[in-house]
């Protein structure tokens, strides 16, 4: 089921900015072969459904439109596992400077 | 691109034409007294919103650390400035804080930074004290949509201080989204490299200096800076030379991220670091012009007495023992030159002083796990062992024994000899450089008009 989101929900909409073959002349080879680009957030102006066409107005007051991708999306980002290379270190360091 | 000048004027309220002295050469001293911002107006400014002042902390057992591994009198003092308690976080409030001043003061209705870094929150936090709008735009993901974490941690800080933010995938164009969204809101661009974002750290080499030279009767030997754009750099610099300690050295100290292009997308999620690389750094200080305003007011070669890299698995691996043995846990931009520091003062006298001028908050995304996670899912190797088999992009070595940790230097000739060849590429057709423009030149690259004449020579024969 498709999901919907009503007027005025926290959204993220996407664009494409520039098309592969719009990229800048400058641009490295596997760059070229991706477009380039845009998510912002901002409150529906309208209700929408989930990569239909919808209208937001950001934080900063501006109306943008764009496929709605996203219904009050999470921050993903982390810490995740502990990294063992790094755990040993602090014993290691206490060590040498108990030997001083 | 005569639309780009016209939106970078108006956007700005520089008239950057009137400082121009020759085809090469521009008034850098009166472009930024032209602000009408002196040290002590600039400290008023900064305290209004609790920026700056921030604690000068003596890393007793890192430099205990460092003597272990040195030999008999051996081991300088490492000192740094908590950065991290500044309003957002970094030393970017002080770059930030002036700028939004100036947007505020002028009527703009809000603000727009280019930075996918902490610059961004700093704006935006300003930004939100002033009453003004804020827009950051960030080159964020990459082309399967897999962010950055440290990036995604700057989009979290912003939206919660209230700014849009625009997020992008990999590319240059960037900057031709921010001239877009410049010209659509007629916003104040709160650039990186205008006057105010310099003026605004000179605070940060003023106060260190004098804190020093409070605590110990003199002033340090050594201020390192973690160097990306330059700013850092420039203008710490620039506070040490007004706090009276001309005789400090100014290292710039960058990772090392040679072999992986800044604007590739499959390169963007391989490089472990989103700043304080060489991958701006190079670029920047053989070329500071490149930036989004017409003169770069950051032009880090007119003050770095030296350059060194540090490889990613030294800066993670410093990042460890600061928490571990220092009690601080603080971001990589500030642990970098700390890396470097924690080589150089094994190379310094015991009674010697070396100055870290920057920490910077962490938190999930910014920090050595949320980064060494990805790199690991990345395919990247994590291993423990010798740092100088590091390679960017394909292995990350944390070192074995804080005796690895080693700088490497950056040949400051082959600098200059860089930035001359840009700049003479930059000349219009048929126009030679003058006086004013070596004179200029020499005080670019820190070296002197014969030096410059040598390198014309040898790069154009005697022609030119």
């Amino acid at each position: 089921m498709t999901q919907r989101a009503t007027k005025d929900t926290w959204v993220e909409i996407h664009r494409i900015v520039l098309e592969k073959d719009q990229r800048a002349p400058q641009v490295p080879e596997d760059t070229r072969q991706v477009p380039l680009e845009m998510k912002v957030k901002g409150f529906l102006v309208h209700d929408a459904a989930v990569g239909e066409q919808a209208e937001i107005i950001t934080p900063a007051g501006r109306m943008i439109k764009g496929r709605l991708t996203g219904i009050n999306p999470a921050y993903t980002h982390m810490y995740g596992l502990p990294i063992p290379e790094l755990l040993p270190i602090g014993e290691e360091l206490r060590t040498i400077l108990r030997q001083r | 691109m005569d639309q780009k000048a016209e939106i970078m004027r108006s956007s700005v309220g520089i008239d950057y034409e009137k400082y121009i002295t020759g085809p090469l050469s521009f008034d850098y001293e009166r472009m930024l007294s032209d602000t009408g911002y002196d040290l002590e107006t600039i400290r008023t400014i900064q305290s209004r919103t609790a920026v700056g002042n921030t604690p000068l902390v003596e890393l007793k057992n890192l430099t205990e650390l460092v003597r272990a591994v040195s030999k008999p009198g051996m081991g300088a003092r490492i000192f740094v400035k908590d950065e991290a308690a500044n309003p957002s976080g970094s030393f970017k409030d002080r770059r930030a804080s002036l700028s939004v001043y100036e947007a505020k003061k002028r009527g703009y209705k809000g603000v727009a930074a280019a930075t996918s870094g902490n610059y961004g929150a700093a704006v935006a936090s300003q930004a939100a004290k002033a009453g003004l709008r804020c827009i950051v735009v960030q080159e964020a993901f990459d082309s399967k949509g897999i962010a950055q974490p440290e990036i995604a941690e700057k989009t979290r800080a912003c939206e919660a201080y209230g700014a849009e933010v625009i997020r992008l995938s990999v590319g240059p164009e960037l900057f031709y989204v921010f001239l877009m969204v410049l010209k659509e809101t007629g916003y104040f661009n709160a650039s990186l490299y205008t006057p105010y974002s310099i003026l605004g750290i000179e605070t940060l080499g003023h106060e260190l200096a004098l804190q020093v030279k409070e605590q110990e009767g003199r002033f340090p030997d050594v201020v390192i800076a973690t160097h990306a754009g330059g700013g850092n750099v420039t203008g710490t610099a620039r506070g040490l030379i007004k706090a009276g300690a001309e005789d400090t050295q100014m290292v710039a100290a960058s990772v090392d991220l040679s072999g992986l292009h800044m604007a590739s997308d499959h390169d963007f999620n391989r490089k472990s670091f989103t700043t304080g690389h060489t991958g701006f750094s190079i670029p920047f200080t053989t070329w500071p012009d490149r930036a989004d305003v017409p003169k770069n007011a950051a032009r880090a070669l007119r003050y770095m007495d030296r350059f060194v890299t540090v490889t990613q698995g030294e800066v993670f691996y410093i990042t460890q023992a600061l928490a571990q043995i220092e009690g601080l846990e603080r971001g990589p931009a500030g642990n970098t030159s700390l890396a470097a520091a924690f080589a150089m003062a094994r190379q310094m006298d015991q009674e010697q002083i070396i100055v870290v001028q920057e920490t910077e908050y962490t938190g999930a995304g910014k920090h050595p796990l949320g980064q060494l996670n990805l790199a690991k899912q990345m395919g990247i190797e994590v291993v423990r062992g010798n740092p100088k088999d590091n390679k960017p992009g394909k292995a990350i070595v944390i070192p074995q024994h804080p005796s690895q940790i080693e700088v490497v230097d950056v040949d400051l000739d082959r600098i200059r000899r860089s930035y001359l060849r840009n700049a003479f590429n930059s000349l219009p057709q048929g126009q030679t450089p003058g006086d004013t423009d070596i004179k200029f030149l020499a005080a670019d690259t820190k070296s002197t008009q014969d030096y410059v004449r040598e390198v014309i020579r040898e790069l154009y024969g005697k022609n030119r």
